[in-house]
């Protein structure tokens, strides 16, 4: 299994759309393969359609405000004592997080199909968010699936969304998260592709779900790669780039611009959602070595019991709260390109605290999970080592969490 | 010897009626009360598909997954649904039994030990929900080898090319999903519609049977009685709640239900 240069890691897929010649595919039930591959036809070809990518241009730079920061945390850094410490701040765009690109390139996407309704699936509540936004932005009716749980513990989103005038449908089945949030959402499309379009919030679910979601994220690491070079004058020979990891679309983002750099000058470290210290649960199914089987439409490493039922995972953080992952990040895990690790619920929430108390940036739960290793290993390395977090979502939605978790101080804005 | 599926058909034409096929998830309620099921409904039903419960089902209406999160909740394995497969056998051995569900349980099992416990137990068919055309070509030869029916999904999105290749490559039954919907929505398409698309369907290569499935009812059965065979399996998981919650025996009203369904398409 190798990674190909010079070619898009969205496009290193064979026939039946697998990385690797195993990750990713297309397992879905008969009556979404017209929908799939009229979806494949529109996006092969507007993807290298310059008037296309001019209008998604526009609206990243003029709607989404493209490019978000990308800032040296000096304090965090003096602290922590070791490699500089930057963080891109994708939380800037439109909405508050890295799921706006996303939406955008579906509703572009849906309009050029003339699709009336779109519908997503969200965990957090950025995906859907983000897509409630996209969808009044483009004229298209919107439904958003969650999970009960998560409708509990993301309220600001989930007001957020209705404002929007999208509907809110909560899932009641299984574990009342995300991956049931997603089941949903394909159940619903099985009924009604033919009047609806499809949002998948991640670089999850049938092949051009991730390649679309992947194409879109990309924005980050172009943003990036353009602020590196003004910044040190060309990409620094020791650069170290953490994001956290749930279905991957942020970290797949951020980083798919180095992808063809030698790993040693521009390394990869993906952040999973460990789940509480003491719990035998998580959602890190890449660093304690979950099997490989299939999950939404894609063969993937996936939490799972020995019979193949998906396992119910738990992390404080919502959106990293997924059994599976990404087919890109499986290909990146297995062909050494990108290294991951896991941080807990508590590891995240003291780098919230940390990063908070030494810079006015306030991560999310998600990106808290990278800070907390970025923070770990920084201290070990020399001060030319360029480390930059990805801050993909702000801490504005989990303020209930915060203030439950950490007490009221650290529930305000900054 | 013909798989018992094919026999089936032959006798229901026979009798120039429709085949009536049944599905019930494996270990609902119990792993005993899913046999006992099984063995009442023998008599009415030609033949019976057993779901295997999965707790991420992409297709799967609300009827279903309620039948499936209990019997997963009451312990069902996959080893255990072999088991039942393998009873009801000792009980009915003529009687064909088809196992639907979805790849990962199958992709988890490992492909050829499925398939030989498959063929132990007495399993003559499968239906893979998420492994369409053309990536289930390989698997599907495999069951060929085991002389088991792979069943191919055909749905009113596929176009006309793909059916006449899903077909070409089809062993010798098919299953036409009704409508765009998951299993057990209501049917919004009139049963005259759904037949036109069935007999164009069935043109292609009318030596293959073609069963109808998804939102047939007592209510619609009667007018879908011209095709090979139809599928009723929302409908039955529905009766075997409805049972549970006000405290009734599921074996005797299932049971009742499905004669019922028989004689709508006598």
């Amino acid at each position: 299994m190798k990674i190909r240069k010079k070619i898009q890691l969205i496009d290193q897929v064979n026939k039946l759309g697998f990385w690797g010649g195993k990750f990713g595919g297309n397992y879905v039930p008969e009556t979404l393969k017209k929908p799939i591959e009229d979806l494949e036809i529109l996006f092969n070809k507007l993807k290298n359609d310059k008037l296309f990518i001019a209008e998604r241009d526009k609206y990243f730079k003029n709607w989404v405000g493209a490019p978000t920061r990308f800032i040296k945390l000096k304090n965090l850094t003096n602290h922590v004592g070791g490699a500089q410490i930057w963080s891109k701040v994708v939380s800037d765009a439109n909405g508050g997080a890295h799921k706006i690109y996303n939406a955008t390139v579906h509703c572009l996407l849906a309009k050029r199909s003339g699709k009336k309704f779109i519908i997503g699936d969200t965990g957090a509540g950025y995906a859907g968010k983000m897509l409630s936004m996209a969808a009044k932005k483009f004229g298209l009716k919107c439904k958003i699936f969650m999970g009960a749980k998560d409708i509990a513990r993301q309220q600001p989103n989930v007001k957020a969304m209705k404002k929007n005038g999208a509907v809110v449908i909560p899932v009641y089945s299984g574990s009342q998260t995300l991956v049931d949030a997603v089941s949903e959402c394909m159940r619903y499309w099985v009924a009604n592709c033919d009047t609806t379009a499809m949002c998948v919030g991640s670089t999850v679910g049938p092949a051009v779900f991730v390649r679309i979601c992947g194409w879109s994220t990309s924005q980050i690491s172009r943003e990036l790669k353009v602020q590196l070079i003004d910044e040190f004058g060309s990409i620094p020979k020791k650069l170290k780039l953490y994001n956290c990891v749930g279905g991957g679309s942020s970290s797949f983002g951020f980083w798919n611009e180095f992808m063809d750099y030698d790993k040693k000058q521009c390394e990869f470290i993906g952040v999973e959602a460990g789940g509480p210290s003491k719990s035998k649960k998580h959602a890190a199914p890449l660093t304690y070595g979950s099997k490989i089987g299939i999950l939404h439409g894609a063969a993937q490493y996936v939490n799972q019991d020995a019979d193949g039922q998906i396992e119910e995972t738990e992390s404080i953080s919502a959106g990293l709260d997924y059994p599976g992952i990404s087919p890109l990040h499986c290909f990146l895990k297995d062909t050494k390109r990108a290294r991951y690790t896991a941080a807990s619920d508590e590891d995240a929430l003291n780098a919230y605290k940390t990063v908070t108390k030494f810079e006015k940036l306030r991560p999310s739960l998600e990106p808290s999970h990278a800070f907390s290793v970025a923070i770990k290993e920084a201290k070990k390395l020399t001060k030319d080592t360029i480390v930059v977090v990805n801050s993909c979502g702000d801490a504005y939605k989990d303020r209930e969490i915060l203030k439950k978790r950490l007490g009221k101080k650290y529930a305000k804005p900054n | 010897m013909l798989n018992p599926i094919s026999l089936a058909f032959k006798k229901a034409k026979q009798e120039n009626r429709a085949a009536l096929l049944t599905y019930t998830v494996a270990g609902d309620s119990s792993k005993k009360q899913s046999l006992d099921i099984l063995k009442s409904i023998s008599n009415n039903a030609d033949i019976l598909e057993l779901g295997v419960p999965h707790n991420t089902p992409v297709a799967d209406g609300s009827q279903i997954q309620t039948s499936a999160y209990r019997a997963i909740k009451n312990g069902i394995k996959m080893n255990d649904i072999f088991k039942i497969v393998k009873e009801f056998k000792k009980f009915d051995k003529n009687k064909p039994i088809i196992l639907m569900g979805y790849f990962n349980m199958i992709f988890q099992y490992g492909e050829r030990k499925f398939l030989n416990k498959c063929n132990s137990s007495g399993v003559n068919g499968l239906i893979v929900v998420d492994l369409p055309w053309p990536e289930n070509k390989d698997f599907a030869r495999k069951c060929k080898k085991k002389s088991i029916y792979f069943i191919q999904l055909l749905s009113p999105t596929t176009t006309k090319k793909r059916l006449k290749r899903i077909i070409r490559d089809s062993h010798p039954m098919n299953y036409f999903i009704s409508m765009l919907s998951t299993t057990g929505g209501k049917l919004k398409v009139s049963p005259n519609d759904i037949l036109k698309n069935y007999n164009k369907i069935k043109k292609i290569d009318p030596k293959k049977e073609i069963v109808i499935g998804f939102g047939i009812t007592e209510k619609t059965i009667g007018k879908l009685k011209s095709a090979d065979g139809l599928v009723v399996g929302s409908a039955i998981c529905k009766e075997i709640s409805k049972s549970l919650k006000h405290r009734q025996n599921p074996v005797t009203n299932v049971s009742k239900l499905v004669k019922k369904l028989k004689s709508k398409i006598l």
